[in-house]
């Protein structure tokens, strides 16, 4: 990669010939965010609460987005961005408990699955866990026979049990996934009911860490289907024939019938969209990103307009992948939080998408960050007078409270020691003070409390290829590679001048003859110009 | 201190300072942690004993995990593989051992000792016998001293053991056991020569464990005061930074019971438009930057996350990480003529004389 290629997109782009009209749309724990762009431009946008049926909010959004620009129904791509999955995880709620498959013993017997889940979550998902011999030496001898009789054994076991999702691990299975595929055979034949996920589909070398992702996918699979159907109803609903595309962690977008197949793809894709509709709406490529949501509150950093990525292991709630994400920082903060003023205390409960039946300043019973954000005059919303008794120095104590929570979230983010520019998105925004300790400026930016929406309508598309190579020599086969993985891209909508390479493996596949390579690569670029029409 | 009791939080921090200490070996010490974690949530303590504490003839077990850290990736550590390789050697020599310690303190392999321990009851020492990480079995300071380089124990996860019970040399042992050790999957747990507390007080490189954790402390306190970590580490072991950048393309292969190959970076910040490579034998031998040699093994070659920094292994490099390679001094004992022929260059087949970037 040259140096060149790492500039921001945002600046380094002609926003007229690389978007097309596009409907981003992100559905949070609290609103659900839809905007129209039309050459780089936000055209209109409007925010809706989220509802527990998911549908019926994002139905609202696009009914409102249409009224406001009826321009709206013709466009080419709706992308939805959604933080339910990784919500789903951090609260514990709406995951299916799974059936743990470890192929490989005696190997690795000491670390079972789950064994540095924390043990809340460990609890809720962890059904049966079932470690049977199996698995494949680095250089593709089995370790020892795969003990498909008890597999057999487990799958009927399952089937009585009423298992719905079974995650399947075994032993260097992205270099001989055989294991997994019998598993899967054996699956389908005693418990057909049972989805199945492999981890050669998801991850890479590194047992413990692929597991952990075929975990967290398998017990998120329930509520995905259920959430892309949800979506894919809204749109049909709203007369827009444009296709689904769901946003993944990484900035690009994923058709939504293939992405419901993999919710941990899409972990992190909130985030990733607000830090990068924080770049693309504040011009700015070096700055802190806050986002405050309903639920919780986000600190990253951008370098380059990208959102700052862990380097190499990243938990998810609580829970160690390999996967690549904004480094950011979540705390239980927002604009839904629940307050309690005496004894102090805020959050990390939430009413989330309720606020407008919960909060106060909407008529409900629960006190909220939002009704002290109205009662301290930082934002009006709804009915001031309903909070109106609230006796003014608890107010205040409770402001600088949030205040000093934001400051401590944002002083853990920051690398280094100067002061430097803080962006503020999100709809609880309100909160932010206009001075921050250890921030230089605090920048608001137009439509921040859609920047989410913003950063899907911007959403990039990928290209990747995942095959083995025989008899090439290794640069050869990884240039080969690149230059599928570019042409799907560009199959994909990609413009191929913005195209660039975001990932890179290769395994030498020692059991196989002739020099055989699996290489992995993966290239993103913008969507391409619409063809003139 | 003659004997004391390791604390859990002091095994976190060894896990961070042997990762450094690894130069890219001795395995990710995540997975010996968890291993400790579980043992030490069942109630099990580590004690580690002062090398001035041993006894002239007590015997001490040197132990470590051997092969290609890649596959301990997925053929994940477990204490009782070690435990049997040690418990073999006892049956072996029919005498049982005063404490048990690492035969490197780079990597996972500093946690191996504390497994073993963990399971036989036993003090760990603190100390190794390399100050670092290195691939082969004559890179130890016990062989520059010319000591015995026999029995050694191998144990696999299957029902497999082999003793070794004679090699013409430190080199012949290398082989023979790297031989088994290939033949079981690359990896095994292995229980080297015995040494007496004479010969660890004497040939060893002592406090070590101390130094780890010491150098851990060190990242944790700079990540929590938000100060550079990679600052924190030159700082703690008067190291110099070499290189930050990003990692461009790696080439791995595991042969030969190791994890060979070579990785590229690209220069950042002040780096930009320099190119740094990389060549390892499960540790970092040699470092080019724009195709000058750098530096070479016995120094320190660390490859640091920029941001965390937690160290980068040779397995879990990846495309794209933003890293600082940083160049920490060896042990005396590396640097002799003598050592340098255990350890230099041209051990690892790079026909370069050393020169230190300390020099």
């Amino acid at each position: 990669m040259t140096p060149t290629d790492i500039r921001p997109t945002v600046e380094g782009r002609s926003p007229a010939k690389a978007l097309r009209r596009r409907i981003g749309i992100d559905v949070g724990g609290t609103n659900t965010d839809a905007v129209l762009l039309d050459g780089g431009r936000v055209v209109a946008a409007v925010k809706t609460p989220t509802t527990a049926d998911v549908t019926s909010g994002v139905t609202r959004a696009l009914t409102d987005l249409l009224a406001a620009a009826p321009d709206a129904a013709r466009v080419t791509a709706v992308m939805i961005g959604t933080t339910h999955f990784t919500n789903a995880v951090v609260q514990r709620r709406g995951l299916t408990r799974v059936a743990a498959v470890r192929i490989g013993l005696p190997a690795s017997a000491s670390l079972p699955p789950f064994v540095d889940w924390p043990d809340d979550l460990a609890q809720i998902v962890c059904g049966e866990v079932v470690m049977l011999e199996g698995g494949h030496e680095y250089d593709g001898r089995p370790i020892v026979p795969f003990d498909a009789a008890g597999m057999r054994a487990a799958a009927r076991r399952f089937r009585k049990d009423g298992v719905t999702s079974v995650a399947v691990a075994s032993v260097f299975s992205p270099l001989d996934p055989s294991c997994e595929e019998q598993t899967k055979e054996i699956l389908a034949e005693e418990c057909p009911d049972a989805s199945v996920t492999l981890s050669h589909r998801l991850g890479r070398i590194g047992l413990l860490e692929r597991e952990n992702v075929t975990l967290l996918n398998a017990c998120l699979l329930d509520l995905a289907r259920k959430t892309a159907r949800a979506f894919t109803d809204a749109l049909r609903a709203s007369g827009i024939a444009a296709p689904l595309y769901l946003t993944q962690n990484d900035g690009t977008v994923m058709l939504a019938d293939v992405a419901e197949q993999y919710p941990v793809y899409s972990f992190a894709s909130g985030p990733t969209n607000s830090m990068r509709g924080a770049a693309f709406l504040s011009r700015l490529s070096d700055a802190l990103v806050i986002d405050v949501g309903g639920t919780t509150t986000d600190v990253g950093a951008l370098r380059h307009g990208f959102p700052r990525e862990a380097n190499n292991v990243v938990e998810v709630g609580g829970v160690r992948t390999l996967f690549r994400m904004p480094d950011l920082l979540s705390l239980g903060l927002g604009g839904g939080s629940v307050v309690s003023l005496e004894p102090l205390s805020i959050g990390p409960v939430s009413v989330g998408y309720r606020l407008t039946d919960e909060s106060r300043v909407f008529g409900g019973p629960t006190l909220t960050v939002t009704d002290i954000g109205v009662a301290a005059g930082l934002i009006e919303l709804g009915d001031r007078g309903r909070v109106a008794s609230l006796p003014a120095p608890l107010v205040r104590r409770a402001v600088e409270r949030i205040s000093a929570m934001l400051e401590e979230a944002v002083d853990r983010v920051k690398t280094e020691a100067g002061d430097v520019p803080l962006v503020v998105v999100g709809g609880g925004a309100f909160v932010v003070p206009s001075r921050l300790a250890g921030v230089s400026s605090v920048v608001a930016v137009e439509h921040q409390a859609v920047a989410n929406a913003v950063g899907a309508a911007i959403a990039q598309v990928s290209g990747e290829v995942d095959q083995i190579f025989q008899s090439l020599p290794r640069e050869e086969a990884i240039a080969r590679a690149r230059t599928i993985a570019d042409d799907r891209a560009v199959t994909s909508g990609a413009e191929r001048s913005t195209l660039r390479t975001v990932e890179v493996e290769d395994l030498p596949l020692a059991y196989l003859p002739g020099n055989s390579l699996r290489v992995r690569v993966r290239v993103v670029g913008e969507i391409a110009a619409a063809p003139a029409s | 201190m003659r004997i004391r009791d390791v604390s859990a939080e002091e095994l976190e921090s060894l896990a961070i300072g042997a990762w450094i200490l690894g130069t890219g070996g001795g395995g990710s010490p995540y997975l010996a942690l968890l291993n400790m974690r579980r043992l030490y949530r069942d109630g099990v303590v580590v004690q580690l004993m002062d090398p001035m504490a041993l006894g002239d003839d007590d015997l001490v077990a040197i132990v470590s995990n051997m092969g290609a850290p890649l596959v301990g990736q997925e053929r994940l550590t477990d204490p009782r593989t070690i435990e049997r390789a040690v418990r073999m050697m006892e049956d072996y020599l029919g005498r049982r051992f005063r404490a048990v310690m690492s035969l490197e303190i780079g990597g996972g392999n500093s946690i191996q000792p504390f497994m073993a321990a963990a399971m036989l009851a036993l003090p760990v020492v603190d100390g190794d016998c390399m100050g670092r990480a290195f691939p082969e079995a004559q890179m130890t300071s016990f062989a520059i001293h010319d000591l015995p380089m026999y029995p050694l124990t191998l144990a696999d996860v299957r029902d497999n053991a082999v003793i070794v019970a004679r090699a013409q040399s430190w080199k012949w042992m290398e082989r023979l056991s790297r031989t088994a050790c290939v033949a079981v999957g690359s990896i095994a747990g292995t229980c080297k020569a015995p040494r007496t507390g004479k010969e660890v007080k004497e040939c060893g490189i002592l406090y070590t464990t101390t130094k780890a954790i010491r150098l851990g402390q060190a990242v944790q306190a700079a990540r929590r005061e938000h100060r550079d970590p990679v600052q924190a580490v030159i700082d703690a072991e008067h190291g110099l930074r070499l290189f930050t950048g990003k990692v461009q393309d790696v080439a791995r292969r595991a042969t030969e019971g190791f994890l060979r190959g070579t990785a590229t970076l690209e220069g950042l910040d002040d780096d930009r438009s320099h190119v740094f490579r990389l060549a390892f034998q499960n540790e970092f031998a040699v470092g080019w930057l724009d195709d000058t040699v750098r530096v070479t093994t016995p120094d320190l070659i660390c490859v640091l996350d920029t941001v965390s920094g937690d160290a980068v292994g040779t397995e879990t490099l990846r495309y794209g990480q933003r890293v600082t390679v940083v160049a920490l001094p060896a042990a005396p004992v590396l640097l002799t003529p003598k050592g340098l022929e255990h350890v230099g260059p041209r051990a690892f087949g790079y026909d370069l004389d050393f020169t230190s970037v300390f020099a």
